[in-house]
């Protein structure tokens, strides 16, 4: 587990972010390295903007410092009115770790092959993981810096740029649980913005939107769910065979002439079946499961968006309420309408961006989804054929 | 306890109308033409004489011939005239070699005149090999299905009754086709009438389906959930297999009680089967004083043939296990595959309903479908899974558990013999002792009782000395007809079962390619 390093080959990679032939700022995480229980992630620049120094540079960077850029993105009023990209999932791998550990443990019952076969499979889905982590990472910073306004930010330019550790320590408990408390009240916000004061959508086009993504989000949050419980059948059936494979072909070696054949061919059918299933199980994650993981994050994202602009719908109806009121007392007439104003401007503000950010987001699903199925049913056909031509085991 | 023992009634079986025939060669020109018109479909390899037989000749080369053509397969035949001919089903016994002294032809003979089969050459031992033919043609010919099961009764007295079907041309069954109901307990009253009267004789007799009192109780309650009625699919199939397994058996397809069984309209009920009778008390009380048993008995073993063929079963036992558990654990995977697909089909579903781009959305409905067909597949592999392979396995390991009964048997007669050898010593050390001790008045008496218990044990120690070398004659014999069948069975269902792991990824290629234009649609 020490040192382990991902390279540039092949990044596996179920959302790709269309830079729109910009080149003035490309970033991406050309290495990457898991040491005991954290990964560091060199990020390397080019730009030819004239904040930077530099034409190329790089910096290493760990996961706690991710969330810290995407918190402060979101903390940020200046960008209210956009979607602001999920952050990236903390790396994962104790389950990994575990299963390795267990492996180490050793069974006596498993054979000298069977068991480097395990430990193959078990390194194969540790590197996996491990490329993952390192791609949505990698898409994390690759959106901010296609975005025209979200990649002029200081805190980017900083994070991309600052040689020293940026000293974010990863949130203690107390910060957590703030966290958790703050959406709680975000949600029961909204649940009484909407009901309560009565407060009318104006527009279609955001009605439409909202009831889409709260339908939208619960139910791409079921299927990537299940889409996960689908690929983790298919690992247990690839391991599932190994034994067997084991099993016949000790049993073909020992047997008579007439059926040693037979056993000694269905256990290579098995030992081909398990790549297989290996193969299939690998790619349904990425091309499925992580892509609906993605677009379910995104899609709270917009709900995020969308709360957002609700909220200054509402200050923006208050400031209204207020204005009528000092008008009638004649009192702060002007306060009030200074505050009217720059809720009214606020919220037209918010909105205009806000479609065009939704806008942006059904055009970059329908694409990822498109380029996703295409290609998990060309590997889906690639692995059935590898397993069902006549030809190849009779 | 074997001596007295009557041998199975095998029709009206005249010991003196046997003939022997040392020449291999004669008896396959008359097998020939009669192989012709066999309806079976043989699996045309060569039989696995080698550790079998004493003075055949050397196994052909394994030759996998995968068709099922009769034509090539009795061409082969006809040109082969030698021991190692492909082997034809099913194999009658032949009988007793003329080593075993002239009184014990009683068992085990099908006479010529009363048989209606024929039997192919078993290898292992040329003088041995007999041919019958049946006077008018018939050939062994008999197909047993199970079906119907029916639930008969309420509450806990409530059973399932299935259906036996006989197809038949044999002219031991009064007609050729017949069928008549039964239920699970007669099945294993069958199966405990033919293990008394065979078992410690040295016939395998394949074993019946076990009880389960879980699942049968879930039927009586009348849960009509999945899972009761794959119980009693999975008890239907097991039993139609073990009938089938007991009529291949030449000597047992000739015993009455099998006749009765498959024939007569009313069973009397076979309540000794019971587990919590009498009777299965006494049973398991049994099985415990054997194992006790067989651990204390140390015997000279003279042949090594029988140590060897123990431990092989001893071996293939273990790994047979180990292979069925495994296989046990990929159904149980695979099924859960099948839900989770299933699951995972629908909220796709869902999802493609939500997704308000149009294109989008159909391809994700698609999508769902593909899924749902997908499942289906998965389904019906994890029944093929189950079925052909977890089941034949577990058949097998059971009854490899009857192969080591019957080398057990084998055993406990040597014992008998053993016994009764050390008696007569004792007693011959007795009279000697007599002999030597001078008391007229006594001694004439007691020298009669002596001379009559002499000559009494004497008898015990011939015939326990036959029944020794019957016994290994007829486990030899059973042996190699076992193996051959397993051979049988287990390439046809391997050789299913990879068609059906093929034929599932043939349909995911279908499945697949259907999807694919309609993902690149998306606009």
């Amino acid at each position: 587990m020490e040192g382990r390093q991902a390279g540039k080959e092949s990044k596996p990679s179920s959302v790709s972010v269309d830079l729109q032939g910009d080149s003035s700022l490309q970033v991406e995480i050309s290495d990457a390295v898991s040491e005991r229980d954290k990964v560091k992630f060199t990020v390397q620049t080019k730009s030819c903007l004239p904040h930077f120094t530099q034409l190329e540079f790089s910096v290493v960077r760990q996961h706690e410092e991710f969330i810290w850029l995407h918190d402060a993105y979101v903390e940020n009023e200046e960008y209210a009115g956009l979607i602001i990209p999920p952050a990236p999932p903390r790396p994962d791998f104790e389950a990994s770790r575990e299963k390795l550990q267990k492996l180490g443990e050793g069974d006596s019952s498993i054979t000298r092959e069977e068991f480097a076969k395990m430990k193959q499979e078990l390194e194969a889905e540790y590197l996996a993981i491990f490329k993952k982590t390192v791609a949505m990472h990698e898409v994390f910073l690759q959106r901010l810096a296609a975005h025209p306004t979200l990649r002029r930010d200081h805190n980017f330019f900083v994070f991309l740029e600052y040689g020293q550790d940026l000293s974010v320590r990863g949130k203690n408990r107390k910060e957590l649980l703030g966290g958790y408390l703050r959406n709680i009240v975000k949600s029961a916000d909204e649940a009484l913005i909407t009901r309560m004061s009565g407060l009318k959508e104006v527009d279609d086009f955001f009605e439409h939107e909202r009831t889409f993504l709260l339908e939208y989000h619960t139910r791409i949050r079921d299927a990537c769910l299940r889409a996960d419980r689908v690929m983790y059948s298919h690992k247990c059936l690839a391991d599932d065979y190994i034994p067997i494979s084991a099993a016949l072909n000790s049993l073909g070696v020992q047997e008579v002439n007439q059926l040693k054949m037979s056993f000694l061919k269905l256990a290579e059918f098995f030992e081909r079946l398990r790549k297989l299933e290996g193969r299939v199980a690998s790619d349904e994650d990425l091309k499925l499961s992580d892509m609906l993981r993605y677009y379910m994050r995104d899609s709270q994202a917009a709900k995020d968006l969308l709360y957002r602009r609700l909220r200054a719908l509402a200050d923006y109806e208050n400031a209204n309420k207020a204005l009528d009121k000092a008008r009638t007392r004649n009192r702060e007439v002007r306060t009030a309408e200074s505050h009217q104003q720059r809720c009214c401007q606020r919220f037209e503000r918010l909105s205009d961006s806000a479609k065009q950010e939704l806008m942006d987001f059904k055009s970059r699903r329908v694409i990822s989804f498109r380029k996703n199925l295409i290609e998990l049913a060309e590997l889906e056909l690639k692995h059935a054929k590898g397993g069902g031509t006549q030809d190849t085991w009779v | 306890m074997a001596a007295e023992r009557e041998p199975p009634p095998l029709g009206d079986a005249k010991p003196t109308d046997f003939e022997e025939l040392e020449d291999g060669e004669d008896l396959f020109t008359s097998t020939v033409s009669t192989l012709e018109s066999s309806p079976s479909s043989p699996e045309p390899a060569s039989l696995p004489a080698e550790d079998v037989s004493t003075n055949s000749n050397g196994p052909k080369p394994a030759e996998v011939v995968l068709d099922d053509d009769r034509e090539d397969l009795f061409a082969e035949a006809t040109e082969e005239v030698s021991l190692d001919s492909p082997e034809r089903e099913p194999i009658l016994s032949s009988e007793p070699s003329p080593a075993v002294t002239p009184v014990t032809p009683t068992t085990l003979i099908a006479p010529r005149i009363e048989s209606k089969s024929m039997s192919a050459p078993v290898i292992f031992d040329r003088s041995r090999e007999e041919i019958e033919e049946e006077a008018n043609g018939d050939v062994f010919d008999i197909e047993i299905g199970v079906s119907d099961p029916e639930k008969v009764g309420d509450g806990m007295n409530a059973y399932m009754a299935y259906r036996v079907t006989t197809k038949t041309s044999l002219s031991m069954f009064s007609k050729s086709e017949f069928s008549v109901k039964r239920r699970f307990s007669d099945f294993l009253g069958l199966h405990s009438k033919l293990a008394s009267k065979y078992l410690h004789v040295g016939y395998i007799v394949p074993p019946a389906p076990e009880k389960s009192i879980v699942g049968m109780t879930k039927v009586k309650v009348g849960k009509e959930d999945s899972s009761s009625t794959e119980f009693v699919e999975k008890r239907r199939a097991a039993l139609e297999r073990y009938l089938q397994r007991t009529v291949k058996h030449p000597t047992l397809l000739q015993d009455p009680d099998l006749r009765q069984f498959l024939e007569s309209s009313e069973l009397p009920r076979a309540v000794n089967t019971q587990a919590l009778s009498g009777a299965g008390i006494l049973r398991m009380v049994n099985k415990a004083a054997d194992a006790v048993n067989k651990m204390t008995i140390k015997m000279n073993e003279s042949d090594a043939w029988f140590e060897e063929k123990q431990q092989q079963f001893e071996n293939l036992d273990q790994q047979l296990r180990k292979l069925h558990a495994s296989v046990e654990a990929l159904v149980c995977h695979r099924k859960e595959l099948s839900a989770n697909t299933a699951a995972f089909a629908k909220s796709a579903a869902m999802l493609g309903n939500s997704e308000d781009h149009t294109a989008l959305s159909r391809a994700l409905s698609q999508l769902a479908e593909v899924e749902e067909k997908i499942d289906q597949l998965h389904q019906e592999q994890a029944f093929a899974d189950f079925y052909m392979f977890s089941e034949l396995l577990s058949d097998y390991i059971r009854l490899i558990a009857a192969v080591k009964g019957v080398f057990d048997h084998r055993m406990k007669c040597w014992q008998k013999w053993e016994d009764a050898q050390i008696t007569l010593l004792k007693k011959r050390e007795t009279e000697a002792k007599m002999m030597v001790a001078n008391k007229p008045d006594k001694i004439q008496q007691a020298k009669n009782e002596i001379r009559e218990e002499i000559e009494e044990w004497e008898a015990k120690v011939q015939q326990g000395e036959r029944d020794f070398e019957q016994i290994s004659k007829t486990i030899r014999k059973e042996v190699g007809r076992f193996e051959k069948e397993r051979v049988k069975d287990f390439k046809t269902v391997i050789i299913k079962y990879l068609e059906s792991l093929v034929q599932t990824q043939q349909q995911l290629i279908k499945y697949w390619e259907a999807f694919l234009p309609e993902a690149k649609a998306i606009a």
